[in-house]
C-alpha cells in the first residue's frame, strides 16, 4: 500500500513491465528456436531410422551349402578336359548337378519331404548354375569330384527368413509354395541353410530382374569412382586456375563482374540441364560413347565447377592482403607471391570446397538419366582405367533409382541398402572436409 | 602438382583413345521399360554362357529407344531397340533417312495386362463394358450420349460393390496405354453401342468415333500414371479403393499386396494369355540393325540366344518371369537365323 502511488522504479532485482515484455519475447524466441531444431532433429532421426530398418536387411543374405558332385558324364562326355568342349555345356546343363546336391542333403540329413527335385532346386537363386559353371571353367580338373558350394537362396526364401515373406502372403505366388517353405524350415534346422553377411552386395555386379538376391553395388561403385576421378582431374585444376586469375590477376571491370554473376548463376542451374547439355554436346556432337563414366564425369564437372570456383575465391579472399604485400615488398613477382604464399594458405579452404563439390556430384542422379546410365548396365566389372572410363557403367545413385523401379520387392530392400552405402560415402567425404578445415585453416 | 599433371595427362590420353579405341565389344540395347526385365534376364544369361561380355540394356521407353535406333549406323549408335509395340512407318522412314535401312524385326512373345486392386479389398470380375462405362467421357444412357454420371462401381454394374471408382492407368507415353484403349475401352465402346451412336452422329467417320470412344473422363476418377508400375502400386497402397493397370510379371511378383481381377471371366495367366482366352495382351518386339551384325561381336548370337527355346520357350526363364511365350517361336528363330529384314517378305 505504501508505494502504490510511486511508479515502480526499474531495478535489476525488480524488472518493470517493458523489461518483462522484452524478456518474455526473448524467451519465446529461444523456445521457437528449440522447437525448430527439435523438428529438424526428429526428421533426421526418422529418416535415419527408416533407412536403417529398411536397408540393413540387404547386407545379409541367405545361403545354402550343398555338396555337388561335378558329374563327368554331364560336363565332359569325352573326358578330354577340353575347355572348348566344356564351355559348350550351358548353365542349363548344370541344373541336374544341383538337383543331385539336394538329393544328397535330403539323404544325409534324413529330411522327409514330398517335394519334387525340381521344386527343391527352386529355392535356390537362378545364379547357382552360373556359379557352378564358372567354377568348372576356372578349374576343369575338378570335374568328377564332389565339392562343397555355398549357393544363394532365392529372394522369396531370403524374404521368408527376413520376415518379409510369410506363408499367408505367398498364397497366390506361383514362384514359391508352402511346401517349399516347409523344406526351407527343415534345411534351416539341419544347419544347411544360413543367413549371413553378404559381401557381394557391396562388391558385386547388378543382376537381372529374376535374381535380386545376386545384385550388388560394386560395379556401380566403380562407375561412381571413375566419374569422380574425371571430376577431380578436370574441375580442380580448371576451377582453381579460373579463380586465381579472377581473384588475383584480372582487372576489376564490368567484364569480370558479368563473369562473376554468371558463375554464381551457374551454381544454381538445375542438374538436369547439365544432363541435356551433356547428351547434346558430348554424345550427339562429339560422339563419345553412351553410358560411359567419362561422359558422366564431364557432365558432373560442369556441375561442380561453379561450386569449386566460388569456394576457392572465398578462401583466396580470406588470405589477408598483408601477406601479398610482404611478399611483393621482398621482391617476389606477382606469380611468386600467389603460388608461394597465397595459394598454400588458401589450400585447406579450396580442398574443403572441392570435397563438398565432389560429394554433391556423387549423389547426383538427374543428369545421368539422360546420358544412358539407367537400366541393366552395371554388369561387367571394369578391367582397367581406360575400360573404366569408356565402357558402359552405372553410378551409385542411378543404381538405387533403377532398383527402386523393379518389380520384385527384394530389389526395394536393396535400394535402401544402396542408400546406406551411398550415405556412408557422403558422410565420410564431408567428415574429411570438416577435419581438413579444422586442422589446417588459419585465421588472421 | 605432379599428381594433377599425371591425372591430367592420363585423362588426355584416355580422351584421345576414346575416339580411336572405341571399338565396342559389347552389344548395346535400349528401349521399352516393359521389355527391360526380359532383356536383362537374357543379357545376364548370355554373358554367363558365351565368351562375349554381358550386353548393356538401357531403359527409357519404346519411342525413345527407336529414336536412338534410327540415329544412324556405327559403333556409337545402339544395335538393338526394344519395343512394346510394332515400329511405326514414320519411324521406318526416319531410320531410312539416317541410313538405317535393313531392320530385323523379332517378336519375343506376349505381355499380359492385368487389372489389380488391394489384396484386402473387394474382388472384381470385369468386362470391357464395365471399364468403358466407368472411365469414358461420354456413355450411352437410354440411347442418348451423356457425360459419364457413374460414381461407384455399383453404378456401372449392379453386381459390383458400391466402391468409388478410382482407376490408375498408364500415362499416354506408355505403350501399355494404347493396348488398354484398344482392347478394353474401345471394345467396351463398341459393345455398349456407344460406338455406333457416335459414328452415326459424326456422319460415319470411323476414325473420329474411335477417338471419341477412347477419350477418358477428366474429373479425377481416372489418374494417369507416367511413372512405373511401382508408382501405381504405391498409389493403390495409399488409396485402397484404387484399381490399377499392371503388367502380368509385375503382378506375379507382388501377389502379397495385389489381387487380380478377371476379364470377361478369364483369370490372367501365362497360359490363358497364350491361348488367347484372356483378351488384354500385346506382342513385344526388338529390332536389330542388320548392318551391325558381324561388326559388333556377339550381336547375332545374342538375338539367336534370345529367341532360342531354352530362353523364350514355354519352360524358359522368360516365361517363368511372366512373358507369354509365342506359339510361333520357331518361325521367329528361322527369321533371325536368315537375318530376314523388314519388308523383304511381308
Amino acid at each position: 500500500m505504501t508505494d502504490a502511488s510511486i511508479p515502480k522504479a526499474s531495478t535489476l532485482l525488480r524488472p518493470d513491465a517493458r523489461t518483462k515484455k522484452r524478456n518474455a519475447s526473448e524467451a519465446r524466441f529461444r523456445f521457437y528456436g528449440m522447437v525448430a531444431i527439435g523438428i529438424g532433429l526428429t526428421m533426421l532421426l526418422v529418416l535415419m531410422f527408416t533407412i536403417l530398418t529398411k536397408g540393413v536387411g540387404a547386407f545379409q543374405q541367405t545361403f545354402i551349402t550343398l555338396q555337388v558332385e561335378l558329374l563327368e558324364n554331364k560336363l565332359d562326355k569325352t573326358g578330354a578336359r577340353d575347355l572348348e568342349l566344356i564351355k559348350k555345356v550351358s548353365t542349363f546343363g548344370y541344373a541336374p548337378l544341383i538337383a543331385g546336391g539336394f538329393n544328397k542333403v535330403v539323404a544325409d540329413t534324413g529330411i522327409q519331404t514330398t517335394l519334387k527335385p525340381k521344386d527343391q532346386s527352386g529355392i535356390l537363386s537362378k545364379s547357382a548354375p552360373a556359379q557352378l559353371r564358372d567354377y568348372v571353367l576356372n578349374d576343369p580338373d575338378q570335374i568328377g569330384k564332389t565339392i562343397e558350394f555355398e549357393f544363394l537362396a532365392n529372394s522369396r526364401v531370403d524374404g521368408y527368413l527376413k520376415g518379409r515373406v510369410t506363408r499367408e502372403s505367398i498364397a497366390n505366388d506361383k514362384n514359391i509354395s508352402v511346401e517349399q517353405l516347409d523344406f526351407v524350415d527343415q534345411l534351416k534346422q539341419a544347419g544347411v541353410l544360413k543367413k549371413r553377411f553378404n559381401m557381394d552386395f557391396i562388391l558385386g555386379a547388378d543382376a537381372s530382374d529374376q535374381r535380386p538376391e545376386a545384385a550388388g553395388m560394386g560395379v556401380a561403385m566403380a562407375g561412381s569412382f571413375f566419374m569422380m576421378l574425371v571430376v577431380l582431374a578436370l574441375a580442380l585444376p580448371i576451377g582453381v586456375a579460373a579463380s586465381i586469375y579472377l581473384e588475383e590477376f584480372a582487372a576489376k571491370n564490368w567484364i569480370t563482374d558479368i563473369i562473376e554473376v554468371n558463375i554464381s548463376n551457374l551454381a544454381a542451374v538445375p542438374s538436369i540441364v547439365f544432363g541435356i547439355l551433356g547428351l547434346a554436346v558430348f554424345i550427339n556432337y562429339m560422339h563419345l560413347p553412351q553410358s560411359a563414366p567419362l561422359v558422366g564425369g564431364l557432365v558432373l564437372t560442369l556441375m561442380t565447377l561453379p561450386t569449386i570456383i566460388i569456394s576457392t575465391r572465398a578462401s583466396l579472399k580470406a588470405v589477408p592482403p598483408s601477406i601479398r604485400d610482404a611478399a611483393l615488398g621482398l621482391g617476389a613477382s606477382k606469380m611468386q607471391s600467389v603460388f608461394h604464399h597465397v595459394l598454400p594458405l588458401a589450400a585447406p579452404g579450396i580442398l574443403t570446397g572441392t570435397i563438398i563439390g565432389l560429394a554433391q556430384a556423387l549423389g547426383e542422379t538427374a543428369p545421368l538419366l539422360l546420358i544412358g546410365m539407367i537400366g541393366f548396365i552395371a554388369s561387367n566389372a571394369p578391367g582397367g582405367i581406360s575400360e573404366g572410363l569408356l565402357s558402359p557403367n552405372s553410378a551409385m545413385p542411378a543404381q538405387i533409382y533403377e532398383w527402386a523401379k523393379r518389380a520384385d520387392p527384394a530389389f526395394y530392400e536393396r535400394a535402401w541398402g544402396g542408400i546406406i552405402i551411398l550415405l556412408v560415402f557422403l558422410v565420410t567425404m564431408n567428415t574429411i572436409a570438416v577435419i581438413l578445415r579444422r586442422r589446417f585453416e588459419r585465421r588472421w | 602438382m605432379s599428381f594433377v599433371k599425371l591425372t591430367a595427362s592420363t585423362l588426355a590420353i584416355a580422351a584421345v583413345s576414346a575416339t580411336a579405341a572405341i571399338a565396342r565389344d559389347q552389344v548395346q540395347v535400349a528401349g521399352s521399360s516393359t521389355v527391360l526385365p526380359y532383356a536383362s534376364i537374357v543379357a545376364e544369361a548370355f554373358g554367363e554362357n558365351f565368351d562375349f561380355p554381358t550386353p548393356v540394356v538401357e531403359s527409357g521407353g519404346s519411342s525413345a529407344g527407336l529414336k536412338r535406333f534410327c540415329e544412324g549406323v556405327g559403333e556409337t549408335t545402339i544395335d538393338i531397340a526394344n519395343a512394346s509395340r510394332k515400329i511405326k512407318d514414320k519411324e521406318i522412314k526416319a531410320c531410312a533417312e539416317a541410313g538405317v535401312t535393313d531392320i530385323i524385326e523379332v517378336k519375343i512373345g506376349y505381355d499380359g495386362i492385368v487389372f489389380a486392386s488391394d489384396i484386402n479389398g473387394n474382388s472384381f470380375a470385369f468386362t470391357p463394358n464395365d471399364w468403358f462405362l466407368a472411365l469414358s467421357d461420354q456413355i450411352l444412357v437410354d440411347g442418348k450420349l451423356v457425360a459419364n454420371p457413374n460414381k461407384t462401381w455399383a453404378d456401372v454394374n449392379p453386381s459390383f460393390p458400391a466402391q468409388p471408382i478410382q482407376a490408375f492407368i498408364p500415362g499416354t507415353k506408355h505403350g501399355t496405354r494404347e493396348v488398354f484403349e484398344d482392347k478394353v475401352i474401345l471394345a467396351g465402346c463398341e459393345e455398349t453401342g456407344a460406338f455406333d451412336v457416335i459414328k452415326a452422329s459424326n456422319g460415319d467417320d470411323k476414325k473420329a468415333a474411335e477417338k471419341a470412344c477412347i477419350s477418358l473422363r477428366t474429373d479425377g476418377v481416372s489418374v494417369d500414371i507416367d511413372g512405373d508400375y511401382t508408382e501405381t502400386l504405391a498409389r493403390i497402397e495409399s488409396n485402397k479403393d484404387g484399381i490399377g493397370v499392371f503388367g502380368l510379371a509385375f503382378y506375379e511378383n507382388n501377389t502379397d499386396k495385389l489381387q487380380v481381377a478377371t476379364m470377361s471371366g478369364i483369370l490372367p495367366s501365362t497360359e490363358s494369355i497364350a491361348t488367347g482366352e484372356y483378351p488384354v495382351s500385346r506382342p513385344l518386339y526388338f529390332y536389330i540393325k542388320k548392318a551391325h551384325i558381324g561388326v559388333i561381336p556377339g550381336l547375332k548370337e545374342y538375338a539367336e540366344f534370345f529367341v532360342s527355346d531354352e530362353i523364350a520357350g514355354p519352360d524358359g526363364p522368360l516365361a517363368q518371369y511372366g512373358l507369354v511365350s509365342d506359339p510361333e517361336l520357331a518361325k521367329t528363330q528361322t527369321l533371325v537365323a536368315d537375318e530376314a529384314v523388314l519388308g523383304s517378305n511381308m
